[in-house]
C-alpha cells in the first residue's frame, strides 16, 4: 500500500483576469520528502503555493491534506491544516524581538507574558533539535537575513507546521548560509517533516530534493524523482526548448587597459562609507565580475562609475581622469566617455515603467542628432524606427516600440535596457544583476550579448549576486565584502567555496570554516552599517 | 510669582493639557496600526458641537458625552471606510473630514439654536462639575491660607471634570494594552508590517478598523469635555487647532503613551501661562499677549521641522494594505 500524500493537489486552475495563472495544476507531495518546485519566473509557482496557503482561492479544484479534504480560504485554516510558509520576502516586524515575532498570531491569551514564557522554552526546545540556535531576545532588524530566515521557520514550526514551504529561499542567502538551511532541512525531513521548496536554481533541485515538479505558463509539465533527471534535462522542461546552460565563450584576449580605479570611496547620505579604499583595473575585451552579498558596497560602485553618486579617489578611462565630485558628474558626462550603464534595477532607474519603449530608448540619448528634426522639435518616427530595429537585433518579444515599458516581462525589459546601451557601441559598459528576475530563455540571449561585447574588444564590469553567473561570465572576479575587494581570483582558479568564504569576509581559505564563523562575520558587519 | 499662582497656572495646564492627551492618545492609537488620522481636530470639533448641543437640549452632561462620542464614530467609521475598506488616501480622508466637521457643526448650530453658530450656554449638570477629592478645600479663601502641601492637594489635584482624570489614567492603561496584551501586540504589528500580521492569519483590516474605533471614542470624550468641561457651550472652531498640535504633540513623543503625556503637559502650560499671563513684562521689552497666544503653535512647527530628533513613524503609516501577489 503506497502511504497517503501530505499535499494532495487536484485540478487546481486560477485566474487574474485573462491571465491564466494555473491551469488545471495536479500533484501530490509524500509525507518525509523534499519536493522541489520549478519553473520560470511566471509559471505560476507562487500563485499555486499561495493558494495552498490560503492567500488566493482557486477558481477550480480540490486540496487534499494527509488525504482529507481540506477548504483553506485563509492563512489561519492553513495554518490549522499544519502548512507553514516562508515567504520570500520576510513576513517579520522590524522593530520586534524575535520572540515578539514568532508569538505574533499564536498567542495563548489576552496577555503577553505567559505566550512569551512559552515561546521562550519551545525555542529552546527546536533549536536544540534542528540547529535553529537565534537569540530570542534580538530585534529582527540587527540580525542578518540567515537568522531572519531561521525566525522565519521557527514561526512555522511553532505554529506546529508539518508541511513547510519555502519560496526562492536562497535568493539572500551566502552559499554557506544556503548550505546551512540545507542542513537544516535535511533535519526537518528527517523528523517526517514535508517541506516544498520553490527555486528557479536548478542546482538547488538537484542537490536536496527528492522529487521535483516542473511548471511553464500555468501548467506542471512533468513530476520526476531529483535522481533520474539532470539539469539539462530540467531546464528543457522549463523553458520548452534545449538551452545552453553553460555561456560558451573562448578565453579573453584582453588589450589596453581600458578602466583604471584608484582608491575609489564612497560615503552615502546617511553618511554610510560604503566603498572603501577599491582598486582594480579592466583591459578591453575582458570582463571582471564582481561578486558579494548584496549590500556589500557594489550597488554603490557601480553607481558611482555610473555618475550618479559622488566619490573621492581617481577613476581613468583610456588614462584620462573622470571628475568624481563635480556638478559636471552625472550620467551624461559619462555616456561622453564612452560608459555605458545598465543598472542593477531596471524598473527604477533603467527605465520609466508608464513609458512607450520607443521614449525609453532615446532616455539619455536624447541628444542624438539622428532623433532630431529640427532645433526645436524631436524625430518621434525615426525614435521609433531606431527602437524597432534595435529590439528586433536584442530579440524583444513582441518588437513593438509603441509598448509602454511595463508591458513587457522581466527579461524583455532587460533586453531594451541592454538594447539601448550595447548598441552605443561603448568603451565600458558597467551592467548590474543583468538576469536578476529574468528567465531561463532569456538568460542564455543575455549572457551571449555581454560575451559578444566583450568579444568585440570592450571592456566589461559584471557586478551580480549570483555566483553561477560570475563564475560563468567572467574573466576575472572579485570578491567584495563590507566596502572592500578582498581578493581576486580567476575562474579557472577558484571554486564556489573560496569564493563563499570571500563573501563572508574570511580572507585566510586555506584552514576549513564552519558557517558559525561566516555569520558572526556577517552579523558583526551588519552591526557596523547599521 | 508665589507658589500658589504657580500651583494655579499647572492647574489650569491640567485641564488644557487635556483635550490634548486624549486627542493624542487617539492619534497613538490610530497611528501605531498604521492609519495617519489627521482628521483628530475635525472629530473633535463634531464631538464638541453635538455634545454642548444635547447637554443644551437635554441637561445631561452624560448625555451629551455619548453623543458626542458617537458624532466622533461616524467620522471615525468614514475615515476608516475611505482609508481601510476602499485603500483611499488616509490624509486627504482626515483633511475632508476636518473641512466638513468645521462646515457642518456652524451650520447645524445655526439652524438648531439660531444663535450665530453657538449652543446654548450651558447650566449646571450639563457641564462636568469639579470633583472634590475627600478632605480637599474649595473656598479659595481657604485654600491661600492653607499649608503648601493642602495647597497642592487642593488646587492642583482635587477639583477637575472627570475628564481629567480619565486622561491621566489613560496613560498607563494605553501603555499596559500596548506592550503587555496580544491587542497592543498585533495593533504595533500592523502599524509596522501589515503583511506579517496577514501571514499569521489575523485580519490587517480588522485589526485597523478596531484602531480607528478606538480613536474615535477617544476624540468623543476629549471633544465632549472641551464644550461641556473646560467651556460652557460649543462655539464656532473651538479645537482652534489642538487636533493638530496633537498630533505634534504624538511626533514629539516618538508614539509612546508617557511622552505623550509629558508632551502633552508641556503644550497645556504654554496655553495655561497664555491665558494666565495677557503680557509679559521682561523689563527691556514687553511680551505682547499675541505672541503668548502664538506659542504653541510656534512649539509645534518647531517640533514639525524636525528639531526634537528623529522620530520614526511606524513604517506601515499612511499606507493603504494590499495584498502582494
Amino acid at each position: 500500500m503506497t502511504p497517503t500524500p501530505a499535499i494532495e493537489l487536484k485540478g487546481i486552475s486560477k485566474a487574474f483576469g485573462p491571465v491564466q495563472a494555473n491551469k488545471d495544476i495536479s500533484i501530490a507531495v509524500m509525507p518525509g520528502t523534499i519536493h522541489g518546485i520549478i519553473g520560470e519566473n511566471g509559471a505560476g509557482k507562487s500563485t499555486l503555493m499561495s493558494i495552498l496557503y490560503g492567500f488566493y482561492k482557486a477558481d477550480k479544484g480540490e486540496i487534499f491534506i494527509n488525504g482529507k479534504k481540506t477548504e483553506i480560504p485563509d492563512s489561519q485554516a492553513a495554518i490549522a491544516a499544519g502548512i507553514g510558509m516562508v515567504f520570500q520576502h520576510f513576513k517579520l516586524v522590524q522593530n520586534f524581538t524575535v520572540l515578539e515575532n514568532v508569538v505574533l498570531g499564536a498567542e495563548d491569551s489576552g496577555l503577553l507574558r505567559p505566550s512569551l514564557a512559552r515561546a521562550r522554552r519551545e525555542l529552546e526546545a527546536l533549536a536544540r533539535e534542528y540547529e535553529l540556535s537565534v537569540d530570542p531576545d534580538a530585534l529582527i532588524q540587527d540580525i542578518g537575513v540567515g537568522m531572519q530566515q531561521r525566525v522565519e521557520i521557527l514561526k512555522a514550526l511553532y505554529r506546529g507546521a508539518d508541511i513547510l514551504i519555502l519560496d526562492e529561499p536562497t535568493g539572500v542567502l551566502t552559499p554557506a548560509e544556503a548550505d546551512h538551511l540545507f542542513r537544516i532541512l535535511e533535519g526537518l525531513k528527517r523528523e517526517g517533516k514535508t517541506i516544498v521548496l520553490i527555486t528557479h536554481k536548478l542546482r538547488e533541485i538537484m542537490e536536496i530534493t527528492d522529487t521535483v515538479s516542473v511548471m511553464r505558463r500555468g501548467e506542471m509539465t512533468a513530476t520526476v524523482a531529483t535522481a533520474d533527471t539532470d539539469p539539462s534535462q530540467l531546464a528543457e522542461l522549463m523553458v520548452g526548448r534545449k538551452v545552453l546552460l553553460q555561456v560558451e565563450k573562448t578565453p579573453a584576449q584582453p588589450r589596453e587597459t581600458i578602466l583604471e580605479v584608484e582608491n575609489l570611496n564612497v560615503t552615502d547620505d546617511k553618511g554610510v562609507h560604503r566603498v572603501k579604499d577599491v582598486s582594480f583595473s579592466i583591459r578591453a575585451g575582458e570582463i571582471l565580475g564582481i561578486a558579494g552579498v548584496a549590500g556589500n558596497g557594489q550597488s554603490e560602485l557601480l553607481e558611482v562609475l555610473g555618475g550618479y553618486e559622488r566619490g573621492t579617489g581617481h577613476v581613468r578611462i583610456r588614462g584620462q581622469e573622470i571628475d568624481l565630485t563635480g556638478a559636471k558628474s552625472d550620467g551624461q558626462s559619462r555616456r561622453r566617455r564612452g560608459i555605458s550603464h545598465v543598472p542593477e534595477d531596471r524598473q527604477r532607474e533603467g527605465l520609466i515603467m508608464n513609458f512607450h519603449a520607443w521614449e525609453n530608448v532615446a532616455f539619455g540619448y536624447h541628444h542624438d542628432p539622428a532623433y532630431q528634426k529640427n532645433a526645436l522639435f524631436m524625430n518621434n518616427a525615426a525614435i521609433r524606427e531606431d527602437t524597432e530595429a534595435k529590439m528586433r537585433r536584442f530579440d524583444v518579444r513582441p518588437p513593438n516600440p509603441q509598448l509602454t515599458a511595463k508591458s513587457f516581462s522581466g527579461g524583455n525589459q532587460q533586453k531594451i535596457v541592454l538594447a539601448r546601451e550595447i548598441e552605443r557601441n561603448p568603451d565600458l559598459l558597467l551592467v548590474g544583476q543583468p538576469t536578476r528576475g529574468v528567465d531561463i530563455g532569456a538568460i542564455e540571449f543575455i549572457h551571449q550579448q555581454i560575451v559578444a561585447l566583450r568579444d568585440a574588444g570592450k571592456a566589461i564590469l559584471l557586478v551580480s549576486v549570483e555566483l553561477d553567473e560570475i563564475m560563468g561570465l567572467a574573466d576575472r572576479i572579485a570578491v567584495m565584502f563590507d566596502g572592500r575587494i578582498m581578493g581576486e581570483r580567476l575562474p579557472s582558479e577558484t571554486n564556489e567555496r573560496e569564493l563563499g568564504l570571500l563573501m563572508a569576509g574570511i580572507t585566510d581559505t586555506t584552514t576549513p570554516h564552519g558557517h558559525r564563523e561566516v555569520e558572526a562575520n556577517l552579523a558583526e558587519r551588519h552591526g557596523e552599517v547599521r | 510669582m508665589d507658589f500658589l499662582t504657580t500651583l494655579q497656572v499647572l492647574d489650569s495646564s491640567l485641564r488644557q493639557a487635556t483635550p490634548l492627551l486624549i486627542a493624542c492618545l487617539a492619534g497613538l492609537f490610530s497611528e501605531r496600526a498604521g492609519i495617519f488620522d489627521i482628521g483628530l481636530e475635525g472629530k473633535m470639533l463634531v464631538a464638541a458641537f453635538l455634545s454642548a448641543a444635547v447637554a443644551a437640549v437635554t441637561g445631561s452632561v452624560w448625555l451629551g458625552l455619548l453623543a458626542g462620542i458617537g458624532a466622533s464614530l461616524v467620522f471615525s467609521a468614514i475615515h476608516g471606510l475611505a482609508s481601510i475598506t476602499f485603500r483611499g488616501n488616509q490624509l486627504i480622508s482626515g483633511v475632508a473630514l476636518n473641512f466638513l466637521a468645521a462646515g457642518l457643526t456652524v451650520v447645524i448650530a445655526q439652524s438648531w439654536f439660531a444663535q450665530g453658530g453657538r449652543t446654548p450656554q450651558l447650566m449646571a449638570g450639563g457641564r462636568f462639575e469639579p470633583i472634590i477629592l475627600p478632605g480637599a478645600l474649595t473656598s479659595s479663601s481657604d485654600i491661600a491660607q492653607a499649608g503648601p502641601l493642602m495647597q497642592l492637594y487642593s488646587e492642583l489635584i482635587s477639583g477637575h471634570g472627570l475628564p481629567v482624570y480619565v486622561a491621566l489614567a489613560l496613560v498607563p492603561l494605553t501603555w499596559w494594552a500596548l506592550f503587555r496584551t496580544r491587542f497592543g501586540l498585533r495593533l504595533r504589528a500592523v502599524g509596522e508590517a501589515p503583511e506579517a500580521v496577514d501571514t499569521a492569519g489575523i485580519s490587517v483590516v480588522g485589526l485597523r478598523f478596531a484602531a480607528v474605533v478606538i480613536a474615535g471614542v477617544l476624540c468623543g470624550i476629549a471633544g465632549a469635555y472641551l464644550a461641556t468641561g473646560l467651556q460652557a457651550g460649543f462655539t464656532k472652531d473651538m479645537t482652534a487647532g489642538r487636533g493638530y498640535i496633537a498630533l505634534a504633540a504624538l511626533i514629539f513623543a516618538k508614539w509612546r503613551p508617557w511622552y505623550a503625556l509629558g508632551a502633552c503637559l508641556l503644550f497645556g502650560f504654554l496655553q495655561a501661562v497664555a491665558i494666565r499671563f495677557q503680557n509679559i513684562d521682561l523689563g527691556v521689552v514687553e511680551v505682547p499677549v499675541q505672541v503668548m497666544d502664538a506659542l504653541p503653535y510656534i512649539l509645534t512647527v518647531v517640533i514639525l521641522a524636525g528639531f526634537v530628533g528623529r522620530a520614526i513613524p511606524p513604517r506601515a503609516g499612511g499606507e493603504p494594505y494590499v495584498k502582494e501577489r
